[in-house]
């Protein structure tokens, strides 16, 4: 009810209301004011966006041709940034294909040059040195993590030691595709699950699903000498990526979907690490899972792996 | 309703709505003071997060071991806090107490700005919160019913829109000066009380659901939850309306505070039984599978940040248990005040930072690494603290009219006793 006797009436002077009036519009003004101030930031940081960038379509609803101009848009802005002329390519899963990689503890020496090889095939971030690849230093006769290591610092092998390197295990059932608000994150028929970089809103759900410690954020852009990046690209793999969303090992995709190895595999000098399709009964892999005994990490956690792992002896 | 009729209203909701805005802005020297500085908070925050979205989420304490952190504990905390507000209504409709009847609106606001802020947690939280439009259903990708936060989602909003739709009808029938029509909003009245259960059990379903976390990974989740809910809430409502009184001027009787009290009391003491059930499971049993509860109670292999955190809320819960237990606490403004305070942060400690940080410590391969908040993270913190809080207090100050104004079936119900009355109200002169 618009009763003005249930209130006291701020002042029975004639100027009072105008006078409370003018300071509330003047104290708008100054919100306003500072509000501005304080978004300053945001300003900035639109600036090198694009309208074209910021309403992309899902990854799977841009045809050929959509891709293709994206595809170009990227490749103009990598040169246009670092100077250096990059090839970014949209490989697709083949036809009869299932991807399986497999790792011989028995002969892994802990080298971490998987790791090493990662990091620079996938043109990760410098400053924080990272790589798809954590590699634990295990106490021999335990398979407990907890007693696993990852900061060792001396020659290896360690005699009472193996070593296990733990990457994504490109999980039948992930749990990081389900949780995903967005479906920017999904398994391809290949077997191996990806992320649209220009599609993630970088929640990392997925982060705290993952079993595995196999997804990393974006928590910078990220940095790299222009002479170090690597020019062949995958636009679901291995291009540079935005600031502020989630990637994750796509078993390399720009390279093993044309038949070529992984780099992780390419740079093991053990031999430790086996890779091929689980379709193809004379493959490598699938004569590893049937002479040797494989198990795969945390099968508790009901992921289904597509990565395995094995001692010889 | 004929054109006439649509237009009139048209007009007087746009009379209503300055109104609001002139009521809401109008107030004691005292009350300035308080909104500058809320809302040189709320800006403070807002800057620290445009530099954090311009150079992104590594100017937080995250990293890819801890990738949640003090914006999704608050998250988690507010949603709770929005639920609680329930508890006003649930006594007033379910069990028709009208004396609750009077002061429901202030659950339903409380709710509004908790569920404003939990939203405000989420986005801070994200990488490209440009994105967001990803999510709308129909234009972007709504990867639902499968992602637990879709729901979340559409839960919350819808709790939002159900609260905003309760409280506007109210506040703007009132503004017309006619009784509120009850077929407008009982039924949304009900909606709203199993919706704010909901609200809580998805989102304790967030971190229940994922099999890669061993101390989320527990059915316990969701139920302690709502009880933390129902802790927090009331706790908060208590002091509120207690400050309603003093500063508003609005009659607060006894019942009420009664009723918030009894529901306080029980469940504190759920939540202490709930939290021996977990930490005897950890710890009985072991394996490596309760190393994230160890290092939240105990710190593990010497990094214990948080054992002095959860060990001050596990403090708090129980002190401020035995002070509820006392039978006259609810006439001891002072006491009762201390005991609501004590709750609160206790709740707001356990399940924030002591329930999400932990789970990600060690990480999902064992790695230890533990998580402090930076500058920046207490800043948004405090930002949308108080952007809450500005909402709350705006909100109030519009529907202070309704509260000063009983409710008029409560002043024909009988009520026990006419000259009893008169005790059934706090009197001021008692705090």
């Amino acid at each position: 009810m618009n009763n003005p006797s249930e209130q006291p009436v701020e002042t029975t002077e004639g100027g009072g209301m105008t006078r409370r009036t003018a300071i509330k519009a003047l104290g708008a003004t100054l919100g306003a004011a500072a509000f501005a101030q304080a978004i300053a930031p945001l300003t900035e940081w639109t600036e090198n966006m694009t309208m074209d960038e910021y309403l992309q379509k899902h990854y799977k609803e841009l045809s050929p041709f959509d891709l293709g101009v994206v595809m170009s848009r990227l490749e103009a802005e990598t040169k246009a940034e670092t100077g250096v002329d990059v090839h970014i390519g949209d490989y697709r899963p083949q036809p009869g294909v299932k991807f399986g990689y497999a790792l011989n503890l028995s002969i892994c020496v802990g080298c971490r040059r998987c790791a090493q090889a990662c990091h620079v095939e996938n043109n990760h971030d410098r400053p924080s040195g990272n790589s798809y690849i954590r590699v634990l230093e295990m106490e021999k006769g335990s398979l407990d993590l907890a007693k696993g290591r990852v900061n060792y610092d001396k020659p290896v092998p360690s005699k009472d030691k193996f070593y296990m390197p733990v990457q994504c295990q490109q999980c039948d059932k992930p749990p990081c595709v389900s949780v995903c608000p967005v479906e920017a994150t999904w398994k391809e028929s290949d077997g191996i699950v990806v992320v649209d970089y220009n599609w993630c809103i970088g929640c990392r759900y997925c982060e705290a699903a993952c079993p595995y410690h196999a997804r990393r954020f974006n928590w910078t852009k990220p940095q790299i000498p222009p002479e170090e990046i690597n020019p062949d690209q995958g636009y679901l793999s291995n291009r540079l990526r935005p600031q502020g969303v989630m990637e994750k090992c796509t078993f390399c995709l720009h390279k093993t979907r044309q038949g070529k190895l992984p780099a992780c595999l390419e740079a093991c000098p053990t031999g430790a690490r086996v890779f091929g399709n689980l379709l193809d009964p004379e493959s490598e892999i699938r004569w590893v899972l049937k002479n040797k005994r494989v198990f795969v990490l945390k099968e508790d956690a009901g992921t289904r792996p597509s990565f395995f792992y094995f001692f010889d002896e | 309703m004929n054109k006439k009729d649509v237009a009139e209203h048209v007009t007087s909701y746009r009379r209503f709505l300055w109104r609001a805005v002139s009521d809401a802005t109008d107030g004691s020297w005292w009350f300035y003071a308080w909104m500058i500085l809320l809302t040189a908070l709320a800006l403070t925050g807002l800057h620290a997060w445009a530099v954090q979205v311009r150079d992104g989420l590594g100017v937080t304490g995250m990293n890819d071991h801890v990738s949640w952190g003090l914006y999704i504990a608050n998250f988690t905390f507010m949603v709770g806090l929005a639920a609680g507000g329930v508890m006003m209504v649930i006594p007033a409709y379910l069990y028709h107490d009208h004396e609750m009847h009077d002061l429901t609106i202030v659950g339903e606001l409380l709710a509004v700005a908790a569920i404003v802020m939990s939203i405000c947690f989420v986005v801070v939280d994200m990488g490209r919160p440009e994105r967001f439009w990803h999510m709308i259903p129909g234009i972007g990708r709504f990867n639902w019913p499968m992602s637990m936060l879709t729901w979340d989602v559409l839960v919350l909003n819808g709790y939002l829109a159900l609260n905003l739709h309760i409280c506007g009808y109210l506040l703007f029938k009132r503004f017309r000066g006619e009784r509120p029509d009850p077929r407008w909003y009982v039924p949304f009245v009900y909606l709203s009380i199993f919706w704010a259960i909901s609200i809580h059990t998805v989102t304790a379903f967030l971190y229940s659901g994922l099999g890669g976390r061993p101390l989320w990974n527990t059915a316990l989740l969701a139920p302690r939850f709502l009880v933390t809910a129902f802790i927090a809430g009331p706790a908060f409502i208590i002091v509120l309306l207690f400050l309603l009184r003093k500063l508003g001027g609005v009659p607060v009787a006894l019942r009420p505070v009664q009723v918030l009290v009894n529901v306080v009391r029980v469940t504190l003491l759920i939540n202490l039984l709930m939290i021996a059930s977990e930490l005897f499971t950890e710890l009985y049993g072991g394996g490596s599978h309760t190393a994230s509860g160890h290092y939240l109670f105990f710190g593990l292999n010497g990094a214990n940040a948080l054992v002095p955190w959860i060990w001050t809320a596990v403090g708090m819960g129980v002190v401020s248990a035995v002070m509820f237990l006392r039978p006259g606490v609810v006439t001891h403004p002072v006491w009762l005040t201390v005991a609501c305070a004590l709750a609160f942060t206790g709740i707001w400690i356990e399940k924030g930072m002591g329930l999400i940080v932990p789970a990600f410590i060690p990480s999902s391969l064992h790695e230890i690494v533990e998580y402090f908040p930076t500058l920046v993270e207490w800043q948004v913190t405090a930002g949308i603290w108080a952007w809450g809080f500005l909402i709350l207090t705006v909100a109030l100050k519009i529907a202070l009219p309704i509260l000063r104004e009983p409710h008029p079936e409560a002043k024909v119900a009988p009520v026990a006793g006419n000259a009893s009355s008169a005790e059934t109200r706090i009197h001021p002169a008692s705090t």
